[in-house]
């Protein structure tokens, strides 16, 4: 049993580094800074979460556990707000994101006649 | 009204002094007693300052919320898995695109975790918001494509409507 859960914890720990690192790779190979935003959500996400799910059964039942998964959630309620901020602050400072695709302008008119058909 | 009101700042209570309880770590009386008093005081302070309100303590999601949560827990997981493959891809496959996508949530609460629900998910940034209008900025464009088509927007006004 004890080895059961040592050994989840540890296959927990290093999927999240693997993740971490991932993010590291994306936020250096990316081209600009938005799309570099998005490798370092990986981190955010899927590197932290399974990081602390091992760390919570390294800790055992108890009042660390409930502390890292505060851990969690504070993660998980601050990220996008500073995601969300660094990405408006860009565009504030007229920083042009690198795109394939605008589809800001041609795809408002699709958009709301779905919304019509959606309401009644 | 009066009730829920009432309601709200009981549940504050409760949640502030649990939440104490479990960074605290010590349980004599005086120390107990110590955090339900700074509860109570902070539950006083927060309706002075009008944020013991539906936007700043919303119960009326609670019950959405443990059907919501697992749901985009999962998306996360499924679109982190997604920007990971990117990343790792030799030839770095992205498209990056620029969309506008519409809100159908009826409060500005409802709205937020739309918006912060876009943001949180790999691939996908929420980088402006005008009214209803969510400008999100996608790392593919199926990415942005998705989002168009409106699943997470029915799936947070469906979590908005739960109550």
């Amino acid at each position: 049993m004890m080895l059961a859960v040592e050994v989840a914890s540890w296959v927990l720990i290093l999927l999240g580094s693997f993740f971490t690192i991932v993010g590291a790779v994306g936020l250096v190979r990316m081209p600009d800074i938005f799309t570099r935003i998005h490798a370092a959500s990986v981190t955010d996400t899927l590197g932290v979460g399974f990081l602390i799910l091992g760390m919570c059964l390294q800790a055992g039942f108890g009042l660390v556990t409930l502390k890292l998964l505060f851990l969690l959630a504070l993660f998980f309620f601050t990220g996008p707000v500073v995601a969300h901020a660094l990405a408006q602050a860009c565009l504030h400072e007229k920083i042009k994101p690198v795109l394939a695709e605008d589809r800001r302008g041609h795809d408002r008119p699709r958009q709301s006649n779905e919304d019509d058909g959606r309401q009644p | 009204m009066r009730g829920m009101a009432m309601r709200r700042y009981l549940s504050l209570a409760g949640f502030l002094f649990a939440f104490w309880l479990a960074l605290s770590g010590h349980y004599t009386p005086v120390l107990v007693a110590a955090g339900a008093a700074s509860a109570v005081i902070c539950v006083l302070a927060a309706i002075r300052m009008r944020v013991a309100d539906p936007e700043g303590h919303p119960i009326e999601l609670f019950w959405g919320t443990i059907t919501y949560f697992p749901w985009l827990i999962r998306e996360i997981a499924k679109s982190a898995w997604g920007v990971t493959k990117i990343v790792l891809h030799p030839s770095l496959p992205i498209s990056p695109t620029l969309t506008v996508v519409r809100a159908s949530q009826k409060t500005t609460v409802g709205v937020a975790t739309y918006a912060n629900s876009i943001t949180l998910t790999p691939g996908t940034i929420t980088v402006g918001v005008s009214g209803k209008n969510l400008t999100v900025h996608a790392l593919v464009r199926d990415g942005a494509l998705d989002l168009e088509s409106g699943g997470m927007d029915r799936r947070v006004s469906q979590f908005e409507g739960s109550v």
